[in-house]
């Protein structure tokens, strides 16, 4: 009997199952129907969603919360570059993502044929690797280098462009190909035994030192050696806005987030230690301040899966390339306990004087809600944001206690990013309680999912902290532009309570006083028929603190509000 | 660190690439988000056409080169990226000189073109075009030589490399 023969689009789908893709999200279009046609046939659920930037930022919330690649099915043109913003927040933030894109026939090619975009090259800054599939023969071998490429190493987005009579023709090839890969080697980031010895040789001498643990620490999986090498050596930890839940922040250890808007004890912890050990940070421009005096007086020890940030912002006396997990694995059995009795006693005395505090009287504030919310969800809960003034509370505020449960873009600061994540990270964890803390700004960005949520029955809790505000922006002008407001206010916002009980199954909520707080969230939290969302109506200008203005030094960190008569200097470093 | 480059030296690097498309124009990203011009660029198949040999020269500071090659070694289908600008390696450059010459100066021109080992490649009553090869200083020389007659139009490779003995480029 001769063989059912089977187009390059079912060959793919047939990839993407073999590699245990569960979800796709995608909207569909015409140079993509080859593809969502033979998805009818598969065992793959596809989500449609509203918009593909939400797509795409779905994908990535999936793939933070699980670990797992997300992937992402779309059209050609405005479908594939309605990808980008998510494809970029996804590159910035080290996230494995695969990113299909429906593309013309190859002969029309090159002469901008309708809904013609070459995205191949359009994205190339931006992903860590692409394809432009121009043989149906070879769909097989570009799936399997793509899913590698996404999550081995340092993990990255990849493109896959697809023509539309490439994914229609019939295929011939192997549907389990070997690699092509001769310039990809992650493999060769092995531990270099002499660089940990030194490592080790530099840990024994510091009386001062502190661990900055990032990003790439938690993709390692290090929490549990980072927390057994911290205990044993008693050295405190802190971790970047990425880093969080890699050490547990209820921890006596713990420091918390340093950086522009950590906290005052870490950032001090930085100026004053002895020795600084980055794991999987790559010592960006929004931790280290002016770039000269970072740590001067510190080693400096930076150990990353990357060697391409080694130098890049910080030179450092030891540079170490390796999977952090094993790093620290082999570093743990050569240190032993350091004298650190007087230094950590001196960090606890910061930690007293300058807590993370606000004020509750007055208006209702968005610490507050966000500080009784972390009361309530203990650590359990998965949480997303967008960014601005509400990202930088909850990053304070809320403790992040397990790896892979805060997700919030931080390169790329991708406002619209924490709504889709959201709905990513439920699809991956339909048992979890998920919590998206966004901004009346951000969330008008990509609030369109809220079909998406609802119609999946998801039950995401959508905390908009509404100060009728770009609140982040505004506190910049505040502070460095003479108060000089220049489009932050967002007058005309909707009642976003309202605007939730449009979509069927969704729920909508309203907090107003300071009083209702817990009942109001824990009215949230019993909803699990659908997403909720819970309109804040905060106090409408307040400003994050502690602050270290953009190139300035650690030292000159705005541990509070400056007095008004203080008049500070515009900000010279990046933005 | 600082980003504004101070111009050094020319760095010569030879980067070894899987032959796929899209490979070149990664590899001239990274140049140019890091602000760096790139002086000279030859790309030809090496003996496994699988592969490909970019000879590039560049002038910047060593630190940004430096990020620069991490960079470049870093994209998926660069096998590697090596900086020769401080190896004894072999550096040859080829360069058509399309020059005129008046009646009475021919003479002198191939008198010059003789030293500098130059092939002329084509002859009209008014004008030449000589070939020549070799190291970029020699070169050098003799388009200063030719100069006095008025070059016409020059067109050169960029330079191609080669490291000595066993060391691969």
């Amino acid at each position: 009997m001769a063989k059912k023969s089977i187009t390059g689009a079912d060959a793919l789908v047939k990839c993407l199952e073999n590699h245990g893709v569960e979800y796709i999200w995608g909207l569909s279009g015409g140079a993509a129907l080859p593809i969502f046609d033979a998805l009818v046939d598969s065992k793959i659920k596809l989500i449609l969603v509203r918009h593909e930037q939400g797509a795409s930022h779905m994908a990535d919330g999936y793939a933070r919360a699980t670990g797992r690649p997300g992937v992402v099915l779309v059209t050609s043109g405005p479908g594939a570059t309605n990808t980008l913003t998510g494809i970029m927040t996804a590159h910035m933030d080290s996230v494995p993502m695969i990113v299909i894109t429906g593309q013309q026939i190859r002969p029309m090619l090159g002469k901008d044929a309708f809904q013609e975009a070459d995205i191949f090259d359009i994205s190339m800054p931006i992903v860590k690797h692409s394809y432009l599939v121009k043989d149906t023969r070879d769909i097989a071998r570009v799936v399997r280098e793509a899913f590698h490429i996404a999550s081995t190493g340092r993990p990255g987005p990849v493109l896959i462009d697809v023509p539309k009579d490439v994914s229609s023709a019939d295929f011939t090839g192997d549907l389990y190909p070997d690699m092509d890969l001769p310039g990809y080697h992650p493999e060769r980031a092995t531990v270099d035994q002499p660089t940990v010895m030194a490592i080790a040789e530099a840990l024994s001498k510091s009386r001062q030192p502190v661990l900055l643990a990032g990003h790439g620490a938690l993709i390692a999986g290090a929490q549990d050696v980072l927390r057994a090498l911290a205990e044993k050596i008693k050295a405190p930890v802190t971790t970047t806005l990425l880093g969080k839940g890699v050490f547990p922040e209820n921890h006596p250890l713990s420091l918390g987030m340093l950086g522009m808007h950590g906290t005052a004890y870490a950032n001090k912890a930085m100026v004053e230690c002895d020795l600084i050990m980055s794991i999987g940070s790559r010592y960006d421009d929004r931790i280290i301040g002016k770039a000269a005096l970072f740590g001067r007086n510190a080693v400096r020890i930076h150990i990353d899966i990357d060697s391409a940030e080694f130098g890049r912002m910080i030179k450092c006396h030891h540079y170490c390339h390796g999977d952090a997990r094993a790093v620290l694995t082999e570093l743990i059995k050569h240190v032993g306990e350091l004298n650190t009795k007087d230094w950590l006693e001196h960090l606890n005395g910061y930690k007293k004087k300058h807590p993370l505090s606000y004020k509750t009287r007055g208006g209702l504030k968005m610490q507050h809600i966000l500080d009784v919310l972390n009361d309530m969800t203990g650590g359990d809960a998965i949480i997303t944001t967008d960014v601005g003034q509400h990202q930088m509370w909850a990053a304070q505020f809320c403790k992040t206690i397990k790896p892979n449960t805060w997700l919030t873009s931080g390169g790329a600061g991708t406002m619209g990013y924490g709504f889709p994540a959201a709905i990513g990270a439920q699809f991956g964890n339909p048992d979890k309680e998920v919590w998206a803390i966004v901004g009346d700004g951000g969330f008008q960005m990509t609030l369109c999912e809220l079909a998406t949520a609802a119609i999946n029955k998801l039950p995401v809790k959508v905390l908009v902290l509404n100060n009728r505000y770009l609140g982040m922006v505004r506190q910049w002008q505040e502070l460095f532009f003479d108060k000089r407001e220049s489009g932050v206010d967002l007058v005309g916002n909707p009642d976003f309570a309202k605007l939730a009980e449009a979509y069927p199954g969704a729920k909508g909520l309203t907090l107003k006083r300071a009083a209702d707080i817990r009942k109001v969230l824990q009215r949230a939290r019993d909803y699990k028929a659908g997403p909720c969302v819970i309109n804040c109506l905060v106090e409408k200008a307040d400003n994050v603190f502690p602050m270290i203005p953009a190139g300035a030094a650690l030292e000159d960190m705005l541990i509070e509000a400056p007095k008004p008569h203080v008049k500070l200097a515009k900000p010279t470093g990046s933005t | 660190m600082t980003t504004i480059l101070t111009e050094t030296d020319t760095h010569t690097l030879s980067v070894y690439v899987a032959n796929k498309p899209g490979v070149l124009a990664r590899i001239a990203q990274v140049f140019a988000r890091r602000g760096y011009n790139i002086d000279s660029l030859t790309v030809s198949p090496s003996v496994d056409g699988r592969y490909s040999r970019m000879t590039i020269t560049a002038k910047g500071s060593v630190e940004g080169l430096d990020q620069i090659l991490r960079q470049v070694s870093k994209l998926v289908d660069v096998l590697r990226c090596t900086d020769h600008s401080l190896d004894e390696a072999v550096v040859r450059e080829m360069a058509l000189i399309k020059f005129t010459t008046k009646a009475g100066e021919r003479t002198e021109a191939l008198q010059i073109c003789e030293h500098f080992g130059c092939k002329t490649v084509d002859l009209t009553e008014d004008s030449m075009i000589v070939q020549i090869t070799g190291g970029s200083e020699k070169l050098e020389a003799c388009i200063d030589m030719l100069g006095k007659f008025g070059i016409v139009e020059l067109v050169r490779t960029g330079k191609v490399l080669m490291a000595r003995g066993r060391q691969e480029t």
